[in-house]
């Protein structure tokens, strides 16, 4: 076993709260049309678990299920998919940001499938932030300079530097 | 009831704004600015806004680990210097002319607990609030008005959230490290 992360009872935590946690965030993000929440909360504690699995773990595990390349897929995916569905306002109606679907489920209120395109615009940025916001812990805390005896070392985060 | 408990809370993140501010370990700092952070999500949620509730908790915790985990190793966690007299001066001036300036805002403020929109009948919340669920068909107004009504923002704010990534990650990538030397 070796001996990265933290102790054997944050390990033992996290393995068990991460499912729920990152369930929580997706419960968040689909639901943001009817209950509080909504696209921006919901990927942020989508980034937090992968922040949580990075702290418990260390570095190689999160970044080996969840890479800096992925991430940065996800994010511009989610920026194009908002972008797309605004445009397809355009498309179907002639206006910017026109809610083009069909609004209402027809067995009545506050069913999960009604909103039109609220639903799918709150997928696509819970999906921006919470690849962006991981990406952003990835740059901000883990990539760092080492300065051992006066020469620079970097710890990079990638395996992929060839 | 709900005003004195929400002035209790104002005074505690007053109270922990300024240790943040003036402790001189920079973890202690950073601590207390999460319990600031928690008070205003308690806040929140007392006056009926969990969206932001929600928001801001879950924001609050993202950029506490970040700010540990980024000053947490740093050489330097501890200052030691002392303020000059000029930086105190001005300090109190703006603190001061803030104080007229807010006391002269408070004035115009409405009733603790009632919206600002009722008393002008040709705000946009009016027709959110009357016709948001008929337009829209979100039961959730806040989601209906940030990403129906006020799309726009959104996508200004993702843009901006897409534009810092960028910038960080051109500043802080590998390679223009490694062909430097």
């Amino acid at each position: 076993m070796e001996e990265k992360g933290l102790s054997i009872i944050v390990k033992t935590a996290t393995r068990w709260l991460k499912g729920f946690i990152f369930l929580y965030g997706i419960y968040v993000v689909i639901y943001g049309h009817l209950t509080p929440g909504g696209g921006f909360p919901g990927g942020v504690i989508i980034a937090g678990t992968f922040i949580l699995i990075t702290l418990a773990f260390g570095r190689e595990y999160a970044l080996g299920k969840m890479g800096k390349l992925l991430a940065s897929e996800l994010d511009s995916l989610g920026a194009l998919l908002f972008l797309f569905l605004a445009s397809m306002g355009v498309y179907f109606t002639g206006t910017f940001f026109t809610n083009f679907i069909e609004k209402f489920h027809p067995t009545g209120n506050f069913r999960l499938f009604s909103a039109g395109i609220i639903p799918l615009c709150n997928l696509s940025i819970g999906m921006k932030v919470g690849a962006s916001l991981f990406m952003v812990f990835i740059i901000l805390a883990v990539v760092r300079v080492v300065f051992e005896d006066g020469k620079g070392k970097l710890i990079s985060t990638e395996k992929e530097k060839k | 009831m709900i005003e004195i408990v929400v002035g209790l809370f104002l005074i505690f993140i007053v109270m922990a704004s300024i240790i943040a501010i003036e402790t001189k370990d920079l973890l202690s700092a950073v601590v207390a600015f999460g319990a600031v952070g928690a008070f205003c999500s308690i806040i929140y949620l007392l006056v009926g806004a969990p969206d932001i509730a929600i928001t801001q908790l879950v924001v609050e915790v993202l950029s506490l680990v970040i700010l540990i985990r980024a000053t947490i190793r740093r050489d330097l966690t501890t200052i030691d210097e002392d303020r000059d007299f000029f930086g105190l001066v001005a300090t109190l001036a703006i603190l001061f002319i803030f104080f007229l300036f807010g006391i002269e805002a408070l004035r115009w403020l409405p009733e603790f607990g009632t919206p600002a929109f009722v008393l002008n009948s040709s705000a946009p919340t009016n027709r959110y609030l009357l016709n948001g669920l008929r337009e829209t068909g979100a039961a959730n107004i806040v989601s209906a008005v940030l990403l129906d009504y006020r799309g726009y923002d959104t996508l200004g704010e993702a843009t901006v959230l897409f534009t810092s990534i960028l910038g960080a990650l051109a500043i802080l990538r590998i390679y223009a490290r490694k062909r430097r030397k």
